[in-house]
């Protein structure tokens, strides 16, 4: 397990990490998840001893690695932006955990060329960084990190510089790979739908602050505040009232609570269709709906309905 | 097309006037009467030894140059530290400064009544040696401190997390990337320390045969109507060459990278 308990980094005038306490349970794949600037990199940072914290301390495993440099954590670190050693080859940067402890020489080829098998770089091993493609770059990140059997598996942004295709497929093989190794995995992210897609448990940030812990389901069902329930997934605000867009019903005729709108314009995404609404106080809200729903209710922007929530959060504070 | 030629005309003419017609009249007078009297004039003792000492004072100057100025450029570039600027705008000094100042703060700092005078330094070849150093310093801290800047730090985090000390993430991942900014300081340092003329000039004494290297050697005979003077600078010449040539011969195929 780790554990980073009231922890506090300052850069200069800037509290990146705001007494900041988080738990990884041991085989957990967990999501940290924030806008930028929320202190999520940082905290990663901390827990690799790639930055001292001002305050607070970190453990692995119930021992206090607080003081300890990143050489001697056991913590596999994937970059952003790969981080590559450009003067090796694919198969040397793989190797290089492995050349640095001494390993012995049957014991590195055979480590080596089962990672790259498992990276799916098999054929790539005696390119240097420069020829290979993003995703292949970021694989060979993957499985330099993952070389020296680390005790936890720390991603910064892994996917953030990679097209949004691969992105998808790399999250995908990312999830497979924590299913059949169970190594503890921390991964930052910016995007919701990378953090709900990849984890098991997610922890959102803002501010350098841990705003709500939770399984991806529960964070969307309950979010426990304004901000996760914006940022988790699309919101419509009626005063203190949040709406999700799928949670609004759209009628032809008027009924007690209904609310009059306009429909103002009609975004075709496919199976989905967003449609964009006004009130006649200018207040604009969406509603997400199938196209057969659409199509049932003859909808044309110009057109009158009339909107109910079937399911609305208000937070008391 | 034309323009491409007025271009290429002009900058092979600006190069052909300034550098190579001068260092070709060099070599054309000196060969005018054949290798023999060449020879002659570069075996004389004084020339022998102004050759020894211009070498033994490159010998010393390049290595610690080279070492310092790699230690440097990694302090300047990996460590922020109160007065770090400073240090940076110290090591240019060497290039702003005129050498006869060089030379003469030395002599102020080492000479007779200077704070540090009286121990052999000045007019014996301590004082040349350190002469040297100082106006050969910046070269390779300056070619070396861009490349360290834009490598960045995250290779050498990398090799952290993967259990490298410093010393090894050293030798393993900074120092293959800075290797060929390095040796082209290296080029640089040798050639400015070969050539050095002003600042050995002044702590030097100017001894023949003792406190005479290559370039004060070349003054010297020039000033005494001797035709030496072109024997030894064509030596001069071909030693900064032979520093360039290797330099090219080095110089890895641009492209894997």
């Amino acid at each position: 397990m780790i554990s980073a308990r009231g922890i506090v980094k300052r850069f200069g005038d800037f509290i990146a990490l705001d007494d900041v306490s988080v738990d990884v349970p041991t085989g957990s794949l967990t999501a940290l998840l924030g806008p930028s600037g929320s202190g999520k990199s940082t905290l990663l940072r901390v827990i690799a001893g790639l930055e001292q914290p001002d305050a607070g301390e970190v453990s692995l495993d119930g021992e206090d690695v607080t003081r300890r440099p990143p050489q001697s954590r056991g913590v596999g670190f994937v970059f952003q932006h790969y981080a590559a050693f450009k003067h090796l080859t694919v198969w040397d940067n793989v190797a290089f955990g492995l050349t640095i402890r001494r390993r012995p020489r049957r014991e590195i080829e055979q480590r080596v060329s089962e990672l790259l098998d498992l990276v799916q770089l098999t054929g790539l091993a005696k390119r240097y960084p420069a020829q290979l493609s993003g995703g292949q770059r970021q694989r060979m990140g993957l499985a330099r990190a993952l070389a020296v059997d680390p005790t936890v598996l720390l991603l910064d942004e892994p996917f953030g510089a990679l097209d949004a295709r691969v992105r998808k497929e790399l999250r995908l093989w990312l999830r497979r790979l924590h299913d059949e190794t169970h190594t503890t995995t921390v991964i930052v992210t910016h995007d919701q739908e990378e953090a709900m897609d990849v984890a098991d448990r997610v922890v959102v940030m803002n501010g350098g602050r841990v705003e709500q812990t939770a399984p991806p389901r529960e964070l969307y069902d309950h979010p426990a505040n304004e901000f996760v329930m914006s940022f988790v997934g699309p919101v419509n605000r009626l005063g203190d009232t949040f709406i999700r867009p799928h949670d609004v019903e759209l009628l032809l005729e008027p009924n007690g609570s209904t609310q009059e709108t306009m429909v103002q314009r009609l975004v075709h995404l496919g199976f989905e269709v967003r449609v964009e609404l006004v009130r006649d106080d200018g207040e604009t809200l969406s509603a997400q709906l199938t196209r057969e729903q659409v199509e049932a209710l003859e909808l044309q922007s110009g057109q009158i309905v009339y909107v109910r929530p079937t399911r609305q959060t208000v937070f008391s504070d | 097309m034309t323009a491409k030629y007025a271009l290429r005309f002009a900058s092979l003419g600006y190069l052909a006037l300034l550098l190579v017609a001068p260092l070709g009249f060099i070599f054309w007078r000196t060969f005018e009467h054949g290798v023999g009297p060449v020879w002659a004039a570069v075996t004389t003792p004084d020339a022998l030894h102004a050759l020894k000492v211009t070498l033994v004072l490159t010998a010393i100057a390049v290595p610690n140059n080279t070492i310092f100025g790699v230690l440097c450029a990694l302090a300047i570039v990996r460590h922020r530290y109160p007065g770090s600027g400073i240090v940076n705008a110290v090591v240019d000094l060497p290039l702003a400064l005129s050498p006869v100042v060089v030379g003469l703060a030395l002599l102020l700092l080492y000479g007779r009544g200077g704070w540090l005078g009286g121990h052999g330094i000045v007019f014996a070849l301590p004082g040349m040696v350190l002469a040297t150093i100082f106006v050969s310093l910046p070269f390779v801290v300056r070619e070396v401190v861009p490349v360290l800047r834009e490598i960045g730090t995250e290779q050498e985090q990398a090799a952290a997390t993967l259990g490298a000390s410093a010393l090894q993430t050293f030798r393993r991942v900074t120092w293959p990337a800075i290797r060929w900014a390095t040796a082209y300081g290296v080029v640089l340092t040798t050639a400015r320390a070969l050539g050095e003329f002003g600042a050995v000039s002044v702590v030097s004494g100017r001894l023949a045969g003792q406190t005479e290297s290559l370039t004060l050697y070349v003054q010297d005979r020039y000033q005494s109507f001797d035709t030496g003077a072109y024997a030894a600078a064509v030596v001069l010449a071909l030693l900064a060459m032979a520093t360039l040539l290797l330099m090219t011969r080095l110089r890895p195929k641009e492209g894997i990278q």
